[in-house]
């Protein structure tokens, strides 16, 4: 797995549950005592010890912790670049649901080894849709749920999400948009903060 | 063949939010969305283009005359007032008398286009790549940032492991912070031990002559001689430049060291080889032992054996001195 994810996930443990906690995930998990490097990439197998140490730690399911990482990445506001980068999609949520199927290929361009989700996005009506995920290691579902109910609120829109059990190594989301512009929303300039 | 598209000023403003509409005149009759944020608070209807913009190439077209003759002449052209953004455009010639048209780019200007005039989303084109440029260029911003973290960490370890390092990594000898280790070893155990200061001579010669690729040979034999003549327990250590400290642990006589040092010296006299050069050094050497003293201590030993070193300078180099130890023995020993 990217370190990229890797430090995602350390930092969502960090800011979210205290630097012990992850001192005692990390130790149990066996990554070293300076966490992850964003830049490096690490075993698959390392990132199921690091979550599974925490859900045991948490006694939560790797599913719901997952899901708070996915509302993490875009709310915490250490992540800023993050959610800028994720606002490039589009002008409303609807713009951003459909950049979705282009989300891997962006995160491509930017760091050529980083391995995101493929996602494609199916209108099966002009307000519900479905979010086909697939990537080579489960959760990714409930990654985009956390990830989805954000971006929601960062557009002002009203959604209603659901995961369906996962299919033949297909994690679906289904999205309901229920109103495009129920509140204001988080700013967004295009143009990028000096410093 | 009829090609002649019809198409409104509507969709024109659709498909090219940066355009702009100019009467016969070269006037501005009409603009894209995106165009109107150029001039902030102003009204642009009705200006003669060549007012607003600053044509620079083609020279040509810096008239309204020669403007409206620049059938598909791509231009390049900044604003007159500030912040005097540089764009490329295209201007095509409407029918009817109908003006012309131009189309605007910002080209690689975009990122501070986009904040001086407040660009949002919409203002481009859904086909334009304006909006992916951007963004590569905050994400490679972050990657960017990334890598000159990890790269501060990464220096960081290398000093920190350097400092922690033993070994003089030109000669594989022990190094300055090694020997701290051994010193402070032998005081806490208080046996006897033998101690030697050893610094080249014509060293320098060798490196101005025949440069430090030679030099840095040179050491490197050096070092390997040391080895070979002293036994396992014993310390080498290159304490900097051509300097040396030897340190003999266990059952050591004066007799010994004085043979020792005679007989390393003999042997670095031996011209060294390099790239066809012949290398030649000796040593001038300072010996003291730790039974000279009645409580010996490192510092004053090390201060002896120093002194000594510099009695073989004096003397004419390539020869060894026992340290004069104004003991409270009594004992003094000169060699």
């Amino acid at each position: 797995m990217h370190g990229l994810i890797n430090r995602s996930i350390q930092c969502f443990l960090q800011d979210t549950y205290g630097p012990p906690l992850w001192r005692s995930v990390a130790e149990e998990s066996g990554v070293g005592g300076d966490g992850f490097e964003a830049m490096l990439n690490y075993e698959d197998r390392l990132t199921d010890d690091v979550l599974g140490a925490a859900c045991r730690h948490l006694d939560k399911s790797r599913e719901a912790l997952l899901e708070d990482m996915g509302t993490y990445l875009v709310s915490n506001p250490r992540l800023e670049n993050l959610r800028r980068l994720l606002r490039f999609g589009g002008s409303n949520f609807l713009q951003f649901l459909h950049s979705l199927d282009d989300l891997r290929g962006r995160a491509k361009l930017a760091v050529d080894d980083l391995d995101l989700p493929d996602l494609e996005v199916i209108d099966d009506s002009p307000v519900a849709f479905r979010l086909e995920c697939r990537w080579h290691w489960p959760g990714s579902g409930h990654l985009m749920t956390g990830l989805l109910r954000a971006m929601a609120d960062d557009y002002g829109a009203l959604v209603l999400l659901e995961v369906q059990d996962a299919r033949n190594g297909v994690e679906t989301v289904v999205v309901e948009l229920l109103d495009s512009a129920f509140s204001e929303g988080r700013s967004f300039d295009l143009a990028a903060r000096a410093g | 063949m009829h090609n002649n598209m019809p198409i409104s000023h509507r969709a024109i403003a659709q498909l090219m939010p940066m355009h702009v509409w100019l009467t016969p005149d070269g006037r501005i009759r009409a603009a894209g969305r995106c165009f109107q944020k150029l001039c902030r608070d102003c009204d642009l209807e009705g200006r003669l283009f060549t007012e607003v913009f600053d044509i620079r190439r083609p020279r040509s077209a810096r008239s309204i005359n020669g403007l409206l003759k620049a059938d598909g002449v791509q231009l390049q052209l900044s604003l007159i007032a500030p912040p005097h953004t540089t764009l490329k455009g295209v201007v095509v010639p409407l029918e009817k008398d109908g003006g012309v048209l131009i189309n605007l780019s910002f080209g690689i200007a975009v990122v501070d286009a986009v904040a001086d005039f407040g660009l949002t989303l919409d203002d481009f084109a859904a086909t334009d790549l304006t909006v992916e440029l951007l963004y590569l260029v905050e994400a490679k911003a972050a990657v960017m940032d990334e890598l000159r973290k990890l790269n501060t960490r990464l220096q960081g370890a290398r000093i920190a492991a350097e400092e922690q390092a033993f070994t003089d990594t030109l000669t594989g000898l022990k190094n300055r912070r090694a020997l701290e280790h051994v010193t402070a070893r032998l005081q806490d155990h208080g046996q006897d031990f033998g101690l030697m200061h050893l610094d080249l001579d014509y060293f320098k010669a060798v490196n101005d002559t025949y440069g430090h690729a030679a030099g840095d040979h040179v050491l490197q034999q050096v070092a390997k001689i040391l080895v070979e003549e002293t036994r396992v327990n014993d310390t080498v250590v290159r304490i900097g430049g051509d300097e040396f400290v030897l340190v003999f642990e266990g059952p050591i006589d004066m007799k010994r060291l004085d043979r020792v040092a005679h007989r390393i010296i003999e042997r670095l006299e031996a011209p060294i080889s390099y790239d066809g050069a012949q290398c030649s050094v000796s040593a001038s050497i300072g010996t003291t032992m730790s039974s000279f003293y009645q409580s010996p201590d490192w510092e004053t030993m090390q201060r002896d054996a120093d002194m000594a070193l510099y009695a073989s300078k004096r003397a004419g180099r390539s020869r060894v001195t026992l340290a004069a130890i104004q003991d409270r023995r009594g004992q003094v020993a000169s060699g």
